[in-house]
């Protein structure tokens, strides 16, 4: 119990260090631009098609069970990343909204039917998807004077839909809960048409 | 722990979180914080995201790897760090410089990978990224006013960091905990292609 103390002092001490973090002063700022944490994590949410792909990973992270639990987030940002990485340089990505509507598709059918394919099929499927998410993200980004701390919460906000996603996912050992999350899958998939249905309209 | 120990606490981290609401004047532009040279560069370190992921990286890739290789990095990067700075004070020109995504992406993706480095060779990457960021905050510094001083602070700063991340890395035994660790490094390596997207733009 000592030890556990410990820690936890240690982590608050390190959390309040962050508090220390000084803001960039943002007059007039204009939507989207680039210029501080809080702008970079508001980016990932600020779209409801990129929201529940994110979700979608955790949930079916969550069912499939370690190791996949997290090495499905953990190659989600990375891929994302580097499709980010690809959108800022400018780089076209054909498909690219059909990409993104698939991914809701392919992912909620996953979670509805409680797929299990092996775990590289699955990161890859995740992996391919997140390229699209991640060059959406990288084309719309204006220029700003503080892309780091931009990236930074870019990246956080990710994750964090992702741990979302994972903390729904746990109901999944409950039988109610197996359930539960199949009609999840199903919901994200259904929304994953719609977004679909919007590209082609 | 009593119970009016525990109260004193709670009265005493309560007084604490009121005295970081207070509100000061806003400094734009300001040069100094006004304490003198040597928490000029403890500042500098804790506000400069730039330099300060790096540490914070190479801390959690030095306690991934337990307390033998965290006691190297915990003197080499403070020193290699001081080495640079001086040498970026007296040789160097001040510029930003887009090889600092470089030290987010290798780090980041060691960490996430897990990578099982040998303790020289964790040490000879201290000593390389940290000569890298001194030199860069050494060059942009003016030799001629209190610049030893501020070197001396950041690598105090510096010192103070790694011992704070390693230690909470250390003693970690849970398996979620120390996937948290590779999901953070993962979170600094796409912050780094992000960075390089930025960069390259």
């Amino acid at each position: 119990m000592k030890a556990s103390k410990e820690t936890i002092t240690r982590f608050v001490t390190t959390l309040f260090t962050f508090l220390l973090y000084a803001q960039a002063v943002q007059a007039h700022v204009h939507k989207g631009e680039a210029v501080s944490f809080l702008s970079g994590l508001k980016h990932p949410i600020s779209g409801l098609d990129h929201v529940v792909a994110m979700i979608a990973v955790g949930l079916w992270g969550a069912q499939l069970g370690a190791p996949a639990i997290w090495v499905l987030p953990v190659a989600f940002p990375m891929v994302m990343a580097m499709g980010g990485m690809l959108g800022l340089l400018g780089v076209p990505l054909p498909g690219m909204e059909i990409g993104i509507a698939a991914s809701a598709i392919l992912l909620g059918a996953a979670v509805m039917m409680e797929l299990r394919p092996p775990l590289a099929l699955a990161a890859g499927l995740v992996g391919f998807f997140a390229i699209f998410h991640g060059d959406a993200h990288g084309s719309e980004l204006p220029a700003g004077e503080n892309g780091l701390l931009y990236s930074i919460g870019f990246v956080m906000a990710t994750g964090c839909l992702h741990g979302v996603g994972i903390s729904i996912g746990l109901v999944h050992r409950w039988n109610w809960g197996q359930r539960a999350l199949r009609i999840a899958g199903a919901a994200i998939a259904l929304a994953g048409m719609f977004f679909m249905w919007k590209v082609f309209a | 722990m009593t119970c009016a120990l525990r109260h004193r606490r709670s009265v005493t981290l309560a007084i604490a979180l009121l005295c970081l609401l207070l509100p000061v004047r806003a400094e734009a532009h300001l040069p100094t914080i006004g304490l003198g040279p040597v928490y000029d560069g403890i500042f500098h370190l804790l506000l400069s995201p730039e330099d300060l992921i790096p540490a914070i990286a190479l801390a959690l890739l030095a306690g991934q790897r337990g307390a033998g290789s965290s006691r190297r990095v915990l003197w080499i990067l403070p020193i290699a760090w001081l080495a640079g700075g001086f040498t970026g004070m007296f040789v160097g020109t001040p510029r930003g410089s887009a090889v600092t995504c470089f030290s987010f992406l290798l780090l980041g993706s060691l960490i996430a990978a897990n990578a099982k480095l040998f303790a020289p060779l964790t040490t000879a990457l201290a000593a390389m990224l940290g000569f890298f960021h001194g030199y860069l905050n050494g060059s942009g510094i003016n030799r001629f006013n209190d610049g030893a001083y501020f070197l001396l602070g950041l690598a105090l700063a510096v010192f103070v960091v790694v011992a704070l991340f390693t230690s909470f890395v250390i003693p970690l035994r849970r398996h979620w905990a120390l996937i948290v660790v590779r999901v953070a490094g993962s979170w600094i390596a796409a912050s780094g292609l992000l960075m390089l997207g930025w960069a390259l733009r």
